[in-house]
């Protein structure tokens, strides 16, 4: 009996366990941001541009310059794919997201660019958008 | 006395008639040199419909930003 009862124990342990690692593959599922790119970000080498690209704040090192282009081209891709599937321009849906992600997807401390060109360092306070974001 | 009156009211109306005709021959004479003359355009007139149809693209692709960022999260 008392054996049974250790065994039960166990197999609860082990359902809990592997309850978590479920959750923890979960969260996975949301890719996180490659840590060079998180870290460039948060050293204000780049920066959001307003057209949906990433930019360079400062003159770049030849590893930054790769990931950032690796990444614009990715991203190139995706606005390619969804301009096509709402019937508009890729220019029209790299800008649109530009605004959303100068708005939500920058933290204080990073960089983005204001409708003037100039670079800004985000705050606590809303962004410098273009007119024609929503 | 009443025949005289009816004979002038006649008078009248005959002077405001020729007054009404004189009036529209100097109308007509007036008018004539100033015809306005309508020409047809020689460019096609465009009414641009597109206004309307990039402001619903860009309603949508609003949502598909949203959705964009979301499932690619490692690139934005």
């Amino acid at each position: 009996m008392a054996l049974s009862e250790k065994m039960k124990d166990r197999i609860e342990m082990v359902a809990a366990a592997l309850l978590i690692g479920a959750a923890v593959a979960g969260s996975g599922a949301i890719a996180q941001r490659d840590p060079a790119y998180q870290q460039a970000r948060a050293d204000g080498l780049i920066g959001e541009k307003t057209d949906g690209y990433l930019g360079f704040v400062t003159p770049p090192s030849p590893a930054v310059k790769a990931l950032v282009d690796d990444l614009n081209i990715k991203r190139k891709a995706k606005y390619t794919e969804e301009a096509l599937a709402n019937g508009a321009t890729v220019e029209e849906m790299a800008f649109r997201t530009g605004c959303r992600l100068i708005k939500e997807r920058t933290a204080p401390g990073e960089m983005y660019q204001a409708p003037d060109k100039s670079w800004k360092t985000r705050d606590a306070s809303p962004p410098v958008v273009d007119v024609r974001c929503p | 006395m009443r025949h005289r009156l009816t004979a002038d009211g006649n008078g009248a109306i005959r002077l405001n008639m020729k007054k009404g005709a004189f009036l529209f021959v100097c109308l007509a004479a007036t008018a004539l040199p100033g015809c306005v003359q309508v020409q047809a355009p020689d460019k096609p007139i465009v009414i641009n419909l597109n206004i309307a149809i990039r402001q619903e693209v860009l309603y949508r692709l609003d949502q598909a930003s949203k959705e964009v960022i979301e499932e690619n999260s490692e690139i934005f």
